[in-house]
Order: structure tokens, then sequence, then C-alpha cells
């Protein structure tokens, strides 16, 4: 569907945008291929093809209900538990389809590790949320479970705040370490992939700050795929945005150019705040 | 959203305004100067205090904007543009009071044969035009308009070198008038720097409705897609 520009500002001259590559080494981490995503008769997501460079962080803006987080969910196949779902298309993590039959749905989310909007820790302790994923794996070696715990908790920047209670509720955490600790269970599992379904949306600006600071850490060992609703963390943080509109792909590019000179007037006027 | 729309506006209005109220002192400098009009040089120098305090207002519009709104792409160039073409301005504002000060310092009517044949006449013909130029492209955000600036910047760069040596023969040929001559030069200098200031506001204009940076570029590349004025 095409919608009349609403462009207000001037006619800029604009150049294409690309995804911005860090260095030479690396290399598409996941790619969608013409992507169609159903719900019933409903088509949520209308032929998208776009490629995720591993090691850094890819943003997803656009107004709500344009399909963000169903494709962000298509990566680790949280969708399959949506009734009505159907795809059409690829997505490949590292060359492989994820939506082959042969797929172990379970170890693909081994590799893909997801934070969501609401901190979700388990009504158990804090040491039992982050080991929990290396227990359903079987693992039963106890020094090794407490290693990954420390090591995990460490990553997540959690680990000095939390270090002398690490039997204590989770649940008793503040919102903010709530959510790191979610970031904990998912790192213990070791991912190579971290999808965030706007992580910081239910956060305060301090606890969004560390959030924001351990994802940029991050980024040197996974490859990210944020939603987020806040164009300055999506300025702030990511590589690469993907500006999506009623289930299309508007525009994908480096972050820099995106949020300085897009080039389509339809993503200047959702940034500039003149629609979404 | 509405909010940061008026913002733009208004601080658009008070950009115009200044714009207007400079161009005017320049206008008022050229009367005063060609009819040794005492009373418009001091109009000029007391309208100085109204371009300072634009100035400072337009800063203030410009840092609640980036504060406030936290604006970005076409929004964000302009209140980058504005803020440089405020400073620009309010130099321009300060050169047009520099020159009511020489007059009125003189103290009597400048030879108008030597104005002209220092060609004070024409600096101040193109600068106003530079001026003018500078002004609607800003209204109606043509830039082909303000890349005309920089052709008419080069024939006030032009003039200034060659007044340069005629005021050094002028002066070895009657050194009774030199005071004369070392003020309309003064007076040239003045004008030389209006236009590399107006054409500074061009070059941000530019930048804020094209996304392209001209600063510190050769001219041949800046008046690409520019006819003359």
């Amino acid at each position: 569907m095409e919608v009349k520009s609403e462009a207000s500002g001037p006619k800029a001259t604009r150049v294409k945008t690309e995804p911005r590559v860090n260095s030479e080494n690396q290399t598409y981490k996941l790619r969608a291929k013409n992507i169609d995503v159903f719900y019933g008769d409903f088509q949520a997501i209308h032929d998208i093809s776009l490629d995720i460079i591993d090691n850094s962080i890819t943003a997803f803006i656009g107004p709500s209900g344009c399909g963000k987080s169903t494709f962000l969910r298509l990566f680790n196949r949280m969708n399959d538990y949506i009734d009505g779902f159907s795809m059409n298309g690829q997505i490949l993590l590292e060359g492989q389809d994820i939506y082959d039959p042969s797929v172990n749905v379970e170890e693909l989310r081994k590799k893909i590790g997801m934070v969501f909007q609401k901190p979700n820790p388990f009504p158990k302790s804090i040491f039992e949320n982050v080991a929990y994923g290396l227990r359903i794996q079987g693992i039963k070696d106890k020094d090794f479970i407490e290693q990954r715990v420390v090591e995990s908790l460490k990553q997540a920047t959690l680990f000095e705040e939390v270090k002398d209670d690490l039997d204590k509720q989770a649940l008793a955490l503040s919102g903010g370490q709530q959510q790191r600790l979610c970031m904990a269970r998912t790192l213990a599992v070791k991912p190579s992939v971290l999808l965030m379904d706007e992580p910081t949306s239910a956060l305060d600006p301090i606890s969004t700050a560390k959030i924001e600071e351990l994802i940029t850490e991050l980024k040197k060992k996974y490859t990210i795929a944020i939603v987020t609703h806040n164009m300055q963390q999506a300025g702030r943080i990511s590589d690469n945005t993907v500006f999506l509109y009623m289930g299309k792909l508007v525009e994908y590019g480096d972050t820099q150019k995106i949020f300085t000179n897009p080039e389509k007037d339809r993503t200047q006027n959702y940034i500039t705040g003149r629609f979404g | 959203m509405a909010n940061l729309d008026n913002e733009i506006k208004l601080l658009k209005d008070n950009i115009l305004e200044l714009m207007f109220l400079v161009k005017n002192q320049l206008e008022k400098g050229s009367k005063a100067l060609d009819q040794f009009d005492e009373e418009l040089a001091h109009e000029i120098t007391a309208n100085e205090k109204r371009v300072d305090s634009l100035e400072l207002t337009i800063d203030r519009d410009c840092e609640n904007l980036l504060a406030l709104h936290n604006p970005v792409a076409v929004d964000l160039r302009f209140v980058m543009a504005s803020f440089k073409i405020n400073s620009d301005l309010e130099r321009i504002g300060d050169h047009a009071n520099s020159i009511a000060k020489y007059i009125l310092d003189f103290g009597k009517a400048m030879d108008k044969e030597t104005i002209q044949k220092m060609k004070v006449d024409e600096m101040y013909a193109v600068s106003l035009k530079m001026m003018s130029n500078i002004f609607n492209a800003f209204i109606t955000e043509d830039t082909k308009l303000a890349r005309k600036v920089f052709k008419l910047d080069k024939r006030l760069n032009e003039i200034n070198r060659e007044v340069s040596g005629l005021t050094t023969e002028l002066i070895q040929e009657d050194v009774e008038q030199t005071q004369n001559y070392l003020y309309l030069f003064s007076i040239v200098r003045k004008l030389e720097r209006v236009g590399d200031l107006t054409k500074n506001i061009a070059e941000e204009l530019i930048f804020y409705i094209e996304a392209k940076v001209l600063k510190h570029q050769k001219m041949k590349s800046q008046n690409n897609n520019s006819s003359d004025s």
C-alpha cells in the first residue's frame, strides 16, 4: 500500500542507505529472504528481505502494529505458537534454514536468545534463574553451573550488585536488575544471537542507560537485533536501523544516515514524529 | 509533534526577523554614506542592541529545541543551520554598525567621486543583492537562489583586491585625503566580510535543505547548478 508522502520539510537530496559493516571480517549472521507472514487471513509481513550483520546491533523501528515484533520473533520461531501463523520465505542462520523440518527448535533457541519488554524472571532464586537454561539442558556439574552463572551475571553487569545474595528471590530485585538478570539467563546458554523486544521500555533512565551500555558491550560477542519505540535509543546504540511500516520494509541502513538524512520521506516523517 | 512544528516555525520567524533587520541596517548604511545622513547612522548604532537581543533569543530557541524536542534529520539540520546563521547575521549587524561609526567619526560627507572610484557603491549593491537572495532563499527554500550568492561573493572579493592597490595609489597622489581613503577602504573591507558571512549563510541553507556540506569546498563545486544572478 502506498501512502501519500506527508513530508513537511524540504526535499533533501538523499543517497541510498546501506547497512554499515564495521570491519571487513563481518558476515551476515541472519538472512531473511522474501518473508511473508500471515495470522489467519491477515498478512502481517509483506515480502521482506534483509540481512543482519554479525557482531552488530540492528534496531527495528516503526509504529505500533507495523510488524517489528512479528519479524523479530521469526528469528527464534516464537511465532510458531501463535494460532493461525503461517509464513513464506526463508530465514537463514549462518546459512542454515531455521524453518527446515529437520531443525530442532530447542537447539535453535539456545543459539538465539530473547529478552522481552517486561522483565520475566522465574519465581526462583537469582542463582537458579541463571542456571535454569543449563539445568534443562541436562547439565548437572555443579562447578560448571556455578562458574557459568557467575560468568553470565558478570557479563550482564549484575554480579557486583547481587554476589552476596545469589539465593535471594529474583522477584525482589528492581526492574532494571530483573532485566539484567533475564539477560544473564539468556547469556548462560551461550547464544550467538540476542533478540530484544523493547528491553528498556519498562525501565527508568538509569536502568535504561545500564542496559544500553550492556547491549553495546555485548555486541563484541553477539549479534543483536532490538525492537524499540525509543528513537533516541535506536540512534544511540544501533549500527543499522530497519524501518517497517504496515508490514513492509521502508528503509534499512546505517543508523547515522537514517537519523540524519533518511532516503525515504516516510522514514523522515516517522523519526521526526510527524506520523506514527 | 504540533509542538515541535510550532517551535520550528517560531525559530524560522525569528531568523527572518533578524535577516530583515540586518539587511535594513546595511541599506541604511548605504544611504547614510551616500547622503551623509548622521541621523540614519545613529539609527543604525541604536538598532545594534535589537540585533544583539534577537541573536540571544534565537540562541535560546535553538537550545530549547535541542534540549526539549530532540530533533532529528531535517529538523536537526534546521536547528544546526539556524544556530550558525544566527551568529553570521549578528556579525553582519556588527559590520553595519562599524560602518555607521566610521561615517559618524569622519564627521562630514565623503567625496562621491572617490566613493565611486573605490567602488563602495558597487560593494553595497552586491552585498545587498546577496542579502536579498538569502532572504528569499530562506523563505522559499530555494537552493538555486542561495547558490547565486557564491558568484556575487567572488565579485566582492575582486573589488576588495582591486581597491587595496588603488587606495595606496590614491594616497600617494593626494596625501591630504589619506583619512578619507582609509575610511572608505575600511568600509570596503567590512563589506567584503559581509559577503563572506552571507556566503556562509547560503552554505548553511543548502546544508539544511539538501543535506549537503559545502563548507571548505572550492568555488567550482559550490557553483554547481547555479547560474548568473
